[in-house]
């Protein structure tokens, strides 16, 4: 399987996605997003990063270009999708999944540890976790305080479509363990089938063991496996 | 008339004729104190900057070293940003970044590390706190965009730099000896392409604004002269230039920085002993009417003039176009002199060598300051321990480093918060070798204002030490060196002084000096700043992992200390436990003499790195601002504490440097490693309790790891 990870002008974690995934054995490699997906492609990231400098608002621009045309149509035939940090703003944006990605609590850009509780381990994103477990991811942004509708995020909530929660090293999902106020600590969630996720998390960064730090990203790059 | 007297009969005698207006602007700008040296270039000599593995050294853009055993060429270079960011703090910062990322980029490297030290006035001060969050949050907001990590750094807040704060930024590329570029014009015939954002009227002057004093009204007047940077463009700038690399279509390469594209498009020609034809009117412009002085000299940012093949000009515009930046064909490289022609009329014909080389230097005074006298404050310990790790200097950095992006690029291993930062080097050398570098960058103006030679010294020894500290060995440096107004004898002195100590401790330490810059007249009405040498200093090492910067508990604690100690300069102390530039003095008053320097710091930085490299050594750490009290604080965790004996007081709190704390379980083998080189003492025990214990001659004080965590995170308490 070839993945294609879409580079938009200030996608900065292109490089990184490519070499986690080729880590966990999945072979990927970088699609300026002009040229359109490649006819091979068997699997989508929409990775971090500050797609038009999110000039607008994060990942605004990137949703309303033509290669994210392509995506919403891979995705609906089955295509595994995963937008990570300003992919996941892009998704969101582009409606691949509910909800928005503003700006955090503290008004400020972190760049820090954060623990996930696994909420719903069913998925091909979460398959290498049970339910309940607590993984450890970095973040770095400065607009991923998830916002929705109550209607909609009771919704999500009954569909098991919220992936992880931000949590406590224990595993309480609680105000402190919240890094950027989202609704509901969630941290990521699926589109309207699970062949589509998006986290703010970055899973690629906690996917090399030689750095020293956690390695509990390769769960979620092994959806694509 | 722009250009000094003296200065423009130069101009006049070298060109035979009144120079035009453009030409008068071009060396009011080249000839300018930032952009040609003219009162450092004397002292530069003195710095040791050649060496085994440095490929490229002083004079281009950035320098270039070789990791050794690999064909991996990494750049490494440095610049200020001061006066910019006291005018606008914000863009000032973001600008800083942008440049010293293009200075990487015309190297033909892939810009992996950035290191930020900044120095601002005390923090108790509302316009220090907003100069402090205006500079960071710019820092954040460029380099998270444009996707290099953040990894090292240096916070300081002292008196002196009040009303001018100093914002240094250095920069690690990556790169091969295929891929490698110069700032140097290869051949006449060949075409200069202006490539990146249009040209604006921002930045006008920026030079030689950069070389005066700021005065009272700086903040409404100068802003003209300040960029505004647009990390959207650098990005693709960045990408757009591993493309021409990757089809190998540069020849040459320089950023355009101060004096813009006058200033990068006439050094790139010069340093190849070349001239060059450009058509003004060729420039892509943002707005309207520009006359012939302003599209030389803005500084608008996010640009880079490349020398390329005349059959690859069009393959260059469209990779260009590829990524939605504008290029222009603006004119060739010649072998006569540097000529520009706007609207039918040439405004530029003068050699570039004379416009590049021509200025010639100052001759100033030095009048050396008198020794301090020991007037030691009385102090009890509990009090003077809180002030001293309360302290915003030593406080945690965790506020700043947070809003910086220090992971993208998969390589931080060792993160800010520590000694030095360590990354990867993916793909250096043999697949299976896990070739890292570490990077620590700073001083403390603390130090040299107390004593300016004695304390650059320490300032070469604690970044060699930081990273010795994480098991690596130094491969070079860059300084940034910042003073005020070199006109002034006693400032000047000052500032010599520090250059001397910097170039003497360097040398002693084999620790080649590529590249620098200058940074000068950092006066404002409340005086110079005190010389303030950061030094940034790159290292590699083999493997990823480094002790912890914590204790495990499991272990002893001792200290790893010079083996012989030596006065730093004519006015500085023998004696390694003086209180001179001691946070300790700063929060109580009173004066001492600068501390003593290690006699060797060679033979110890090299036993500090075998020590970190023990099996039985579980965590080091450096000591540095706040001494030992800090050092041994920032040791505790809740599940591990410190248990220490110290005979002194001064011995809690002196910065003498080129120290480290280490916690080992075989204080036998440690004493082996280190052979003659250092001394060992003992310091205690470390425990699981989670709390620092201290006893001081009859004192002692027991404070808990959430004390010390409520102590050390004043900056994010006060500004969140």
């Amino acid at each position: 399987m070839t993945v294609s990870v879409v580079q938009f002008g200030g996608s900065n974690c292109d490089r990184d996605a490519v070499r986690a995934l080729d880590r966990v054995g999945v072979d990927a490699e970088r699609v300026w997003h002009e040229d359109g997906l490649p006819a091979d492609s068997e699997g989508i990231v929409l990775p971090g990063g500050f797609s038009y400098g999110d000039y607008l608002r994060a990942g605004a621009m990137a949703a309303h270009s033509p290669v994210m045309d392509e995506v919403r149509a891979a995705a609906e035939d089955g295509t595994p999708v995963l937008g990570v940090c300003n992919g996941a703003q892009i998704g969101s944006e582009s409606r691949l999944t509910p909800g928005a990605f503003t700006t955090n609590r503290s008004a400020r850009f972190q760049c820090e540890d954060v623990y996930l509780r696994v909420e719903n381990a069913e998925t091909p994103w979460t398959d290498a976790y049970d339910e309940g477990d607590v993984i450890e991811l970095p973040i770095a942004h400065g607009e991923g305080r998830f916002e929705i509708d109550d209607a909609a995020y009771e919704q999500l909530v009954d569909d098991d479509r919220v992936l992880f929660r931000y949590c406590d090293a224990d595993g309480n999902v609680t105000d402190a363990a919240n890094p950027n106020g989202s609704k509901g600590n969630v941290a990521g969630i699926l589109g309207e089938r699970e062949n589509v996720a998006v986290l703010m998390p970055h899973p690629e960064r906690a996917a090399l063991a030689e750095l020293g730090g956690s390695t509990d990203g390769q769960g979620v790059l092994e959806g694509f496996a | 008339m722009p250009l000094a007297d003296a200065d423009h009969d130069l101009v006049v005698d070298e060109l035979g004729r009144e120079p035009t207006r453009a030409e008068e602007h071009l060396f009011e700008n080249l000839w300018s104190e930032h952009c040609a040296y003219r009162s450092s270039r004397m002292l530069l000599s003195n710095f040791e900057s050649g060496g085994e593995h440095v490929e490229i050294g002083p004079g281009d853009d950035a320098a270039v070293v070789r990791v050794p055993g690999t064909d991996t060429l990494l750049t490494f270079g440095i610049e200020s940003h001061n006066h910019p960011s006291y005018v606008d703090p914000y863009d000032g910062a973001a600008t800083g970044i942008g440049g010293i990322v293009r200075d990487t980029l015309s190297m033909g490297a892939y810009p992996i590390a950035l290191a930020d030290s900044l120095y601002f006035g005390p923090f108790d001060r509302e316009h220090s706190r907003y100069l402090f969050e205006g500079v960071v949050e710019g820092i954040s907001d460029y380099g998270n965009a444009i996707g290099v990590p953040t990894v090292a750094g240096s916070v300081a807040f002292e008196e002196s730099h009040v009303g001018n704060p100093l914002v240094n930024v250095a920069c690690v590329g990556k790169t091969t000896p295929e891929r490698l570029v110069t700032a140097e014009a290869q051949a006449a015939g060949n075409r200069l392409v202006l490539l990146g954002n249009a040209t604006g009227r921002d930045g006008l002057g920026g030079a030689s604004f950069a070389s005066e004093d700021l005065a009272e009204d700086a903040e409404t007047e100068d802003r003209p002269a300040v960029q505004v940077g647009d990390p959207y463009s650098e990005k693709l700038l960045i990408e757009c230039n591993e493309a021409l690399l990757d089809e190998d279509l540069i020849e040459s390469a320089r950023d355009l920085g101060a004096a813009g594209l006058g200033g990068a498009s006439s050094e790139l020609v010069a340093k190849g002993g070349f001239g060059a034809d450009i058509d003004l009117e060729a420039v892509h412009t943002r707005e309207p009417g520009m006359n012939a002085t302003e599209i030389l000299l803005a500084e608008s940012q996010e640009r880079m003039c490349y020398e390329v093949a005349p059959e690859n000009v069009e393959r260059v515009a469209e990779i260009a176009e590829r990524f939605d930046l504008g290029c222009s064909d603006i004119g060739e490289v010649t072998e006569g002199n540097y000529v520009c022609e706007f609207e039918g009329e040439t405004v530029v014909d003068a050699p570039a060598a004379y416009l590049a080389d021509g200025a010639p230097l100052n001759d100033l005074g030095r009048k050396a300051p008198a020794a301090p006298e020991r007037d030691l404050p009385e102090f009890d310990l509990a009090e003077a321990f809180e002030a001293v790790v309360a302290d915003p200097t030593a406080a945690s950095k965790e506020w700043v480093y947070r809003q910086y992006d220090h992971e993208v690029g998969l390589r931080t291993a060792v993160e800010p918060g520590d000694d030095a930062a360590v990354l990867a080097l993916h793909g250096a050398g043999d697949a299976d070798d896990e070739h890292a570098i570490a990077l620590s960058s700073g001083a403390n103006p603390h130090w040299t204002d107390c004593d300016p030679e004695a304390g650059a010294r320490a300032v070469a020894v604690e970044n060699a030490t930081n990273l010795a500290a994480k098991g690596a060995t130094p491969l070079a440096a860059v300084d940034c060196l910042n003073g005020g107004n070199p006109e002034d004898p006693e400032t000047y002195d000052g500032f010599a002084a520090a250059v001397d100590g910097l170039a003497g401790t360097c040398a002693d330490l084999s620790v080649p000096v590529v590249g620098g810059n200058v940074s000068l007249y950092n006066d404002s009405e409340t005086g110079p700043v005190a010389p303030t040498p950061t030094l940034a200093v790159l290292g590699t090492k083999s493997g990823y992992d480094a002790p912890a910067a914590t204790v495990s508990g499991e272990g002893d604690l001792v200290l790893v200390e010079p083996a012989e100690w030596v006065a730093g300069s004519g006015i500085g102390s023998d004696d390694p436990h003086a209180l001179g530039g001691s946070l300790l003095l700063s929060q109580f008053g009173g004066s001492d003499r600068f501390p003593a320097v290690p006699a060797d710091p060679g033979a110890l930085v090299d036993a500090l790195g075998r020590v970190a490299g023990l099996d039985s050594t579980f965590a080091t750490h450096d000591v540095s601002d706040g001494g030992l009290a800090v050092a041994l604080a920032e040791l505790v965790t809740d599940e591990a504490g410190v248990d220490a004996d110290l005979a002194e007081a001064r011995a809690l709190f002196s910065e003498a440097p080129g120290r480290v704390v280490v916690e080992t379980t075989d204080a036998d083998a440690l004493r082996d490693a280190v052979g003659d080189d250092a001394a060992v003492t003992e310091l205690g025990t470390a425990t699981a309790d989670g709390a620092l214990s201290l006893s001081v001659g009859e004192e002692s004080i027991v404070v808990d790891a959430g004390e010390i965590g409520e102590l050390r995170d004043v900056l994010a308490r006060e500004l969140d």
